[in-house]
């Protein structure tokens, strides 16, 4: 059963992208309350309420402002990730559509925390209806002189920031934070080598911080209802609600928020209404295609936070979980997968350029029936070399689904290698036992 | 055709420019623009846009070809994008994409001869709720099926 809680990001509230309703739900209550504390105490505020990053690190937010450079007379930015390109993820287009308001509310909470001037929300080309929606708000922000130059005369203190949208053009890797900045520079989108990290030479060489979509507007929720409530939400150790994109064989698929620490089997059965046609579950994928999968019989009692998840060698990533039925052939969704990353592999390190290259090449022959069993096993060994050994995140998660599922659902690889194998293997006629009693006739 | 912004074109680069401290960063958006006044970035185009902001044209083209979206060719009136990723891939997104082919003869990044349609076999395009989905431009198609796809071409065909 899923316990009551309060929603954070998507109450249930009709029009509330209209600023005036947002208002009148107490919106901009949260930016109040935050400007009544100092900007250290802001960013010890959200530290207090535990709230990690929702774009797949779980990395502690209010541990990401503190690292900004205080005193320094350098520009400072803030880049907002909308590019939300993992497959199974499609939870900010919900903020932009239904709560922009609370994102801008939870950007300027985060510029006055780092006292940062502009901020740049990156979002993926694909949304362009929602680019447009974003706009929209953002407009209606500068109308009531809640950001921009006309900011610090409303609020009646000297800060102020201006927010800037900004559309990407299809590249799944520009997700990758600094491949995000040097998208936004108007650069390819190559991810950079680590460190210096953003917080000390990031957009334009300046300190910058860059915050997924979710994780701001969250901000503000855990100024109104207070950091303490906020932390005793869900999951003790990854506190708050998290918005589950669920999608695949399931009966309700769909963006639902719910408390971090929900159980799997709750999410799939009571929310989403199981699985279509009472069918068994054979695989899921917990957080977006580069998480490594779950087997259908270990989903029993996992509870969907961090640190649940870690001991079964899977992350919550974005949240978005993709159920596949016990028909479907994993196979072919494992190649599909590697195509995948290997479409969108940048190509600035070898292990994840080639060897995204040849995860694809290697399932696509198993696929076809081509390949001997010891593919499987080149299959695990090329995910284990491009594992670690890349600028950015892009290769591990090209490696781990590959390796997951290989590893967890052998079987069903080894039925596709078996059935069509090409050639006798030379050791069935090699025991001592075969050769006495059929092998001479046979030949 | 000469290819050159407007005033009032050239005036909004101007305004994208001041949003950013270096006008390399307006890049992006000011492809966009292009690509929608010309359909596509013809070498021309990228060129045009390079001087226009003090680029290189190595520099444009290099950006150009590194995003998808940007067209490095010309497409058909309506581009149609159609997702076989996971999500959509098991609700039979991939069984949509092949019908789609094989009813124009297109394939991935091919257009009709008549200049029509044009066919895309995209990545995720987070509409995985929904899926399977198709794009028709900008516009998002969700929970579609092979006779939804038939009857959104024939509509398609009409206008």
């Amino acid at each position: 059963m899923i316990p009551n809680f309060q929603k954070i990001l998507l109450p249930e509230i009709d029009n509330l992208s209209d600023i005036n309703i947002y208002i009148a739900n107490g919106g901009y209550e949260g930016y109040k309350r935050a400007i009544s504390l100092s900007p250290d105490g802001v960013t010890n505020e959200v530290k207090k309420s535990g709230l990690r990053g929702r774009g797949g690190a779980c990395f502690p937010t209010g541990l990401k402002w503190s690292f900004m450079p205080k005193g320094t007379d350098k520009p400072k930015y803030l880049a907002v990730n909308g590019d939300e390109s993992e497959p199974g993820s499609f939870k900010d287009r919900q903020i932009f559509e239904h709560n922009p308001q609370q994102l801008i509310e939870g950007i300027m909470i985060a510029g006055y925390a780092m006292n940062i001037k502009a901020a740049y929300i990156y979002i993926r080309g694909e949304y362009h209806k929602w680019v447009d929606l974003m706009q929209k708000a953002i407009d209606e922000a500068y109308e009531k002189g809640f950001i921009g130059s006309n900011m610090a005369k409303t609020f009646g203190n000297d800060y102020s920031i201006d927010i800037y949208l900004h559309k990407g053009a299809g590249a799944y890797v520009c997700g990758e934070e600094t491949a995000l900045m040097s998208s936004l520079e108007g650069d390819r989108g190559y991810p950079r080598v680590k460190p210096p990290f953003p917080a000390q030479k990031g957009l334009w060489g300046m300190p910058t911080t860059v915050n997924n979509i979710e994780t701001i507007a969250t901000v503000p929720q855990i100024f109104r209802i207070g950091a303490e409530n906020y932390s005793k939400i869900g999951a003790s150790k990854h506190p708050g609600t998290l918005l589950f994109g669920v999608s695949g064989h399931i009966n309700k698929p769909g963006v639902y928020e719910l408390p971090t620490g929900t159980l799997l089997t709750d999410i799939i059965y009571d929310v989403c209404g199981g699985i279509p046609g009472n069918k068994k579950i054979k695989a899921v994928i917990p957080g977006g295609s580069s998480m490594p999968p779950l087997r259908g019989d270990e989903i029993d009692g996992i509870m969907m936070d961090e640190e649940s998840l870690k001991p079964f060698g899977t992350h919550i990533g974005t949240g978005g979980i993709m159920v596949m039925d016990e028909d479907t052939d994993l196979v072919k969704l494992t190649l599909r997968i590697a195509h995948f990353y290997h479409h969108e592999s940048c190509g600035q390190c070898t292990p994840c350029r080639e060897g995204c290259g040849w995860l694809e090449k290697i399932l696509k022959r198993i696929y076809n029936g081509e390949a001997s069993s010891r593919d499987l096993d080149l299959l695990v060994s090329v995910s284990n070399n491009i594992e670690g050994n890349t600028i950015c995140a892009l290769g591990d998660a090209a490696a781990w689904p590959v390796r997951g599922f290989v590893t967890k659902f052998r079987s069903e690889f080894e039925k596709h290698v078996k059935q069509s194998r090409t050639f006798v293997p030379q050791n069935v006629v090699h025991g001592k036992l075969n050769t006495r009693n059929m092998l001479v006739e046979n030949i | 055709m000469e290819i050159v912004f407007n005033a009032e074109e050239l005036e909004k680069i101007e305004t994208i420019k001041a949003k950013y401290p270096e006008t390399k960063a307006a890049l992006m958006p000011t492809l966009w623009m292009a690509q929608k006044k010309w359909g596509w970035l013809s070498p021309d185009v990228m060129r045009y846009v390079g001087d226009l902001l003090g680029l290189t044209y190595a520099h444009v083209e290099g950006v150009a070809t590194f995003y998808t979206m940007y067209f490095k060719k010309p497409m058909g009136k309506f581009h149609l994008q159609v997702c076989t990723n996971v999500s959509c891939m098991l609700r039979n997104g991939d069984k949509i994409y092949h019908h789609v082919s094989e009813r124009l003869n297109i394939g991935h990044m091919e257009r009709t001869d008549d200049g029509v349609f044009s066919l895309e076999e995209v990545e995720c395009m987070g509409a995985c709720g929904d899926s399977p989905m198709v794009a028709v431009n900008e516009d998002f198609y969700e929970n579609m099926s092979i006779i939804k796809v038939d009857e959104l071409i024939d509509s398609l065909k009409k206008t």
